[in-house]
């Protein structure tokens, strides 16, 4: 039969329809199982050495300032009698009588301070409130950043032009200027709240780290609003959130479950590159002296108290010092390592 | 370009004033007032200096009042220092803290440019590799560290330069090469990125091939092109520089206005508090506006919007 040239008719040949032959099942067959972002990314990762040994510190960092501490035989605020200014690992008179005796005495690796108190362990509870700053600061900024700019990014319009001026201002407010006199003035309203019933956590934390905290609540969380914004602004886009739009999901929904998670890979990068920051502002203001209170130490206070015997004990600031650098240096070279595994784009 | 520049100095204008109320009412939250010394002084003579800096009146009032005599160009009295004007103790102070910023960006830029350069020419050189490690760790260690170290081999050890002030050239040594220690690193790494991106455009090519000499093609073509984030940096960097001082300041004791802020908070004072803040804030705010409208001018490429 003839068939009409502008017919819609399909033209159907039986061969089309018979069981596939083995030969073309092979072709089928998935030689090599696709590569997931997160595989792909971590593969990445695990060849970029540098980052990798960034790691393996920051990991040996953290037993040292996490672990350690519970097995260690002195404790932070413990005051050795007869034991003060030992140069490392040099005993007491008491301790070596005590050695002579055939008793096991552990000794002071890095020495002890004026009052003392024996200084590994002061270290290692320094790098620990180091490192917990850094990172609950950064958990914070990350939570603000990522919600302020998305919601600025998600409505757009005058709501995101609002929004996006606030973050101007507070981006060129001086930061120190207003850190210094943020934890002063905060300080007296926590210690009125550390009276109150159920907010005697206040007390324990400390007033000047709420107040660190508060601050970077109050004025850090603007580079990463930015970051994530420019990121939701494109994502927005896309054809899955006009289709989950479409299917009537809400608002709230499509950014958390569509738009934050598409730009996580943005999220881990900028919040790892924020932790050295947060943990310099610290160890900053805990050199001027606003930082963690006493007998807490952070790496900054134990820097800055040993300042003024620098000449006779100048171990006792090399020590802090050197930790807080290669603490600092290990996170920025993981952050590269990271960017340049998971989120390539952002390099410039 | 009107425009923009209308927008930004109109947007500065809000930041010098929204960090005028924020430290208004922060520093009115700290406890303590600036007549409560060691000396016990009489409630009546207490209440008389109230009186006289207006600071008995509700706190509002008292803001409208600053605000106004702030616009008009007066800063007040300081609380402590008596006989003293705000104003006069910020000019007295802050060329010493001025100096030492303007020299320590001139040395950053002076070094970190070439040498960012440098490896970027020598990309993958033993050179190149040396000077990125140098940046990394410049980035890594805070300036607090890179004093005492200073502090401790040049001035304590070895007794080459003085340890504290800031009266002679041998002074500015140690706490110029604290300061500029990060923005040399920061300027290296940006000046490194930039001019590879710059080597690999396609009038470098041109140019190259239209038979220019080396130096030609290299200052007029690479570096005018490439120098231009390290331009936008300048703004940061000048706040970084001023306010960074304050441990610089208080390590070398250094009559400087980032000390004087720190004691006006300890002493309470508020007068000088709002006038430190709102000088510092208000110049670094300009300098962020004049280096952004500099740069798109220098840069043609850039819309404005």
């Amino acid at each position: 039969m003839k068939q009409n040239p502008f017919s819609f008719q399909l033209k159907l040949n039986p061969d089309d329809f018979l069981p596939a032959s083995e030969e073309e099942k092979q072709s089928q067959v998935i030689m090599r199982e696709s590569v997931s972002f997160w595989k792909d990314g971590m593969r990445r990762l695990v060849k970029n050495k540098v980052a990798m040994v960034s790691l393996v510190v920051i990991i040996l960092v953290m037993i040292f300032s996490f672990i350690v501490p519970a097995f260690y035989p002195y404790s932070y605020k413990e005051q050795i009698k007869g034991a003060n200014n030992l140069a490392p690992m040099q005993y007491s008179a008491q301790e070596q009588a005590r050695i002579d005796a055939g008793e096991k005495v552990f000794p002071h690796i890095f020495g002890t301070d004026k009052m003392g108190r024996d200084y590994a362990i002061r270290v290692m509870m320094g790098s620990r409130i180091s490192l917990l700053v850094g990172l609950i600061a950064t958990g914070i900024i990350l939570i603000i950043g990522s919600i302020y700019g998305s919601i600025a990014a998600f409505f757009g319009g005058w709501v995101d032009l609002v929004m996006m001026r606030i973050v101007d201002i507070i981006y060129t407010i001086p930061d120190i200027l207003l850190i210094v006199l943020l934890s002063f003035a905060l300080k007296a309203p926590l210690e009125g709240l550390k009276n109150v019933p159920g907010f005697s956590w206040v007390g324990v934390v400390g007033e000047n780290l709420i107040s660190i905290f508060v601050v970077f609540a109050l004025l850090y969380w603007v580079g990463m609003a930015r970051m994530v914004r420019s990121q939701v602004l494109m994502l927005k886009e896309s054809e899955y959130v006009t289709a989950a739009r479409a299917l009537g999901v809400s608002n709230g929904k499509i950014i958390r479950k569509h738009l934050l998670t598409n730009c996580i890979g943005t999220l881990i990068v900028t919040t790892t590159l924020q932790i050295p920051s947060s943990i310099f502002t610290e160890s900053f203001l805990s050199f001027l002296g606003m930082g963690v209170a006493v007998p807490l130490p952070s790496l900054g206070s134990l820097a800055s108290d040993a300042i003024n015997g620098m000449n006779t004990y100048p171990y006792l600031l090399f020590i802090p010092a050197l930790l807080i650098s290669l603490i600092i240096l290990s996170f920025n070279l993981l952050g590269d390592g990271l960017r340049d595994a998971f989120d390539p784009k952002l390099k410039n | 370009m009107l425009k923009y520049v209308a927008k930004r100095i109109g947007l500065a204008i809000v930041t010098i004033w929204a960090v005028a109320t924020i430290t208004f009412f922060l520093m009115n939250m700290v406890p303590g007032g600036p007549f409560l010394s060691e000396k016990a002084i009489s409630p009546q003579a207490t209440a008389a200096l109230e009186a006289k800096y207006g600071l008995d009146k509700p706190l509002f009032q008292q803001y409208l009042t600053y605000i106004m005599d702030a616009l008009h160009g007066d800063f007040g009295d300081s609380l402590k220092q008596r006989g003293r004007t705000v104003m006069d103790i910020i000019l007295m102070k802050f060329p010493v803290s001025a100096r030492l910023g303007g020299v320590s960006v001139l040395v950053s830029l002076l070094i970190g440019i070439p040498l960012g350069c440098i490896a970027a020419l020598k990309r993958g050189k033993f050179l190149d590799s040396l000077i990125s490690v140098v940046a990394t760790c410049g980035i890594a260690v805070p300036s607090f560290v890179i004093c005492t170290v200073l502090l401790y081999f040049l001035g304590v050890n070895l007794q080459l330069l003085p340890t504290m002030g800031l009266t002679s050239w041998k002074h500015y040594i140690m706490p110029v090469m604290a300061l500029s220690f990060y923005p040399t690193a920061y300027i290296m790494r940006l000046m490194r990125s930039s001019m590879l991106d710059v080597l690999g455009q396609d009038y470098m090519r041109t140019a190259r091939a239209k038979g220019l000499s080396g130096g030609v093609i290299l200052f007029k073509h690479a570096l005018r092109n490439a120098v231009l984030p390290v331009v936008t940096y300048v703004g940061p960097m000048l706040a970084y520089t001023v306010t960074g001082s304050f441990v610089v300041e208080k390590i070398f004791t250094i009559p400087g206005l980032g000390g004087e802020f720190i004691k006006a908070i300890n002493g309470r004072d508020y007068t000088l508090i709002m006038g430190t803040t709102i000088f510092l804030a208000t110049l670094i705010i300009i300098m962020n506006v004049v280096v952004d409208i500099v740069y798109k001018i220098v840069d043609p490429r850039i819309k404005l919007k």
